[in-house]
């Protein structure tokens, strides 16, 4: 079981308030994701979960039991750190056994339970190595067998990518993603990168300044993003956002369409522009294109085969089907 | 790309790096030349000093003449007893100081390095006055609390530095593991702080040995450690250069034996910190 509940959860650190009295559901196997800019608060609401910071009001409940005044030990929940936190005089065994140690299981037990997630994260032949003499991704899966052998009730990962290169960072994603599958444990995630929250998450939770933006799916979220914030943070390249007289003809104080959504050629359009820098991606290409709609050049998708020299005259014609709407506070407009 | 330095500069670099070690070096280096001359020898200019025979009459004469084993035993007990006594009272200062700072640990910091600026003489009044009434003067208990305030300062500095250098993050990784406090200290912080207790412990040792001016005015023959035993040669009916010096190398033999085997160690205690 993992049911993790926040009611009215608010943090000060002295006059200056990070979280706002905010409340939140996690059910049981859940795997959510933390995601907004840097300093919008994701740690310390992941931290104030685990119980490592003191909440300033309101109650975190774990499986409907008040863990508010538990000490982080006791709280049934298994951490893993950007900066991995292993234990660096210790092996990789000894590592991964320690909470069991602490736990006060026998010597056999922690043995047994080592070897299974040593099994499922390919960290057989490590085990007598020590932290210093592995890897970076190796690493990372130390720190994750360390959480897992001790069958938490919840995982929560701080940003526990961002030390990794790209590369590794997209295998080591579908390596936690598998793992979530299989254990059906819950887990609560927290990154910056907009990618790692729509690829991972069951439900992705959009923070800004403390307070949350929105929840929801990340379909959800990229479809109808609740206000411009969510609308700019989720999906990428972002979607562009068109204020003014454009706007203004759909009754609307900004309008957003994501760069797929907008067709291009080069004889008609809605919108007539000029091309300026085009990123090729090979799978597609992506054009920046200053047009009269907006001031801001726009973001257009195309495919990996189109080409257009830079200064080209082009015409954009965004799909109405796909517009969104926003008024003055940023707020979607049904 | 690597810096352009020559093998002529750098062999230029070496010579003076070993010259600046010879000059540093060369006062030692003396003492003991002179440690195994004939008095008369001693006193004759340098070139003669070297040329003239060489004796072991200066280390039989201050053997026969003082405790030699006395005062090492003295010296010993002072410098490991004010060490460990520090160490007490210095790992919870400064472990609360590195992970549990108030807005005032900065100036706590300050202030106790402040207080290795104040001249010792200021403060021998009061001391040896405190000493008679407590009936401390010439005891070892008393020379190796005044020792260990001494040094404390530094003990508390640089453990600090040591514990500063220790993630937060490992930390809470412990107590998220399910360690109590007690266990998050002994096997987590202690096994990572142990190499810089090791050459604080080292270091403390060393200044606590060398230390001359509260164990020669706080001692006269029970608890004096070697420091004293040196300067007994240094009498009011002139110097015997050889005997002194006699007397010196014998003082600093053990600690310098002790330096030379740790000084990997003491170096990297030293510059933990500067350099990651």
């Amino acid at each position: 079981m993992g049911q993790i509940q926040l009611n009215q959860v608010s943090k000060s650190f002295g006059p200056v308030e990070v979280i706002p009295p905010l409340d939140l559901t996690i059910e049981d196997g859940e795997f959510v994701v933390f995601v907004g800019p840097s300093g919008c608060g994701k740690s310390t609401l992941l931290r104030l979960i685990a119980g490592l910071e003191d909440v300033s009001g309101g109650h975190v409940l774990i499986d409907g039991r008040d863990a508010t005044e538990i000490v982080p030990a006791k709280r049934g929940l298994a951490m893993v750190f950007q900066s991995y936190a292993l234990y660096p005089h210790m092996s990789v065994r000894k590592n991964i056994a320690f909470p069991l140690r602490m736990a006060g299981l026998d010597k056999a037990e922690q043995d047994k339970r080592v070897t299974q997630a040593a099994e499922v994260l390919n960290l057989t032949d490590y085990l007598e190595r020590r932290p210093g003499q592995l890897s970076g991704g190796q690493r990372q899966r130390v720190a994750i067998g360390r959480a897992i052998v001790r069958e938490p009730a919840a995982f929560l990962f701080d940003e526990p990518l961002s030390n990794l290169d790209a590369a590794l960072r997209v295998g080591m994603r579908l390596e936690i993603s598998e793992l979530h599958k299989r254990l059906k444990t819950t887990m609560i995630y927290v990154t910056h990168d907009q990618v790692e929250a729509m690829t991972m998450a069951d439900k992705i939770v959009v923070l800004q300044a403390g307070v949350i933006e929105q929840v929801g799916s990340p379909l959800e979220l990229y479809q109808r993003p609740r206000n411009t914030f969510v609308a700019g943070f989720i999906g990428s390249p972002k979607m562009n956002l068109i204020r003014g007289a454009e706007a203004a003809k759909h009754d609307a104080d900004t309008i957003g369409i994501r760069p797929e959504h907008i067709g291009i050629s080069s004889t008609e359009g809605t919108w007539k522009g000029t091309v300026g820098v085009s990123e090729h991606l090979g799978s597609d290409t992506f054009f920046h294109v200053q047009c009269n709609a907006s001031p801001e050049p726009l973001t257009v998708r195309a495919t990996g085969e189109m080409a257009l020299s830079y200064g080209s005259e082009v015409y954009l014609t965004p799909r109405q089907e796909h517009l969104h709407r926003f008024d003055a506070k940023g707020l979607r407009l049904e | 790309m690597a810096r352009a330095v020559t093998t002529q500069r750098k062999t230029l670099n070496t010579i003076i790096a070993w010259v600046i070690g010879l000059v540093i070096f060369f006062p030692i280096l003396w003492i003991i030349i002179l440690s195994f001359k004939s008095e008369g020898d001693a006193i004759r200019p340098p070139l003669e000093v070297l040329t003239s025979s060489w004796t072991f009459d200066s280390y039989a004469v201050v053997q026969e003449r003082s405790d030699y084993f006395k005062h090492f035993v003295n010296s010993v007990t002072l410098s490991v007893g004010s060490t460990l006594l520090g160490l007490i009272i210095a790992v919870p200062a400064a472990w609360a100081m590195a992970f549990v700072p108030s807005k005032s640990t900065r100036n706590i910091l300050m202030w106790m390095l402040s207080t290795k600026m104040l001249p010792a003489v200021g403060v021998l009044y009061p001391i040896y006055l405190l000493f008679i009434r407590l009936g401390l003067l010439d005891s070892r208990i008393g020379l190796v609390v005044v020792l260990m305030l001494i040094n404390l300062p530094i003990i508390i500095w640089m453990l600090y530095t040591y514990f500063k250098e220790i993630p937060g993050e490992i930390l809470e990784a412990a107590r998220m593991d399910g360690a109590t406090l007690r266990e998050e200290i002994l096997y987590v912080l202690t096994p990572m702080a142990i190499p810089g207790m090791a050459s604080t412990v080292l270091l403390n040792i060393i200044l606590a040995w060398n230390e001359a001016f509260w164990t020669l005015n706080l001692t006269a023959a029970k608890a004096a450690p070697l420091t004293a035993f040196i300067a007994s040669y240094s009498s009011p009916e002139g110097l015997f250069y050889a005997k002194l010096s006699a007397a010196s190398t014998m003082a600093i033999a053990p600690i310098l034996i002790m330096g030379w085997f740790s000084q990997k160690q003491l170096v990297r205690g030293l510059t933990f910190g500067a350099v990651k």
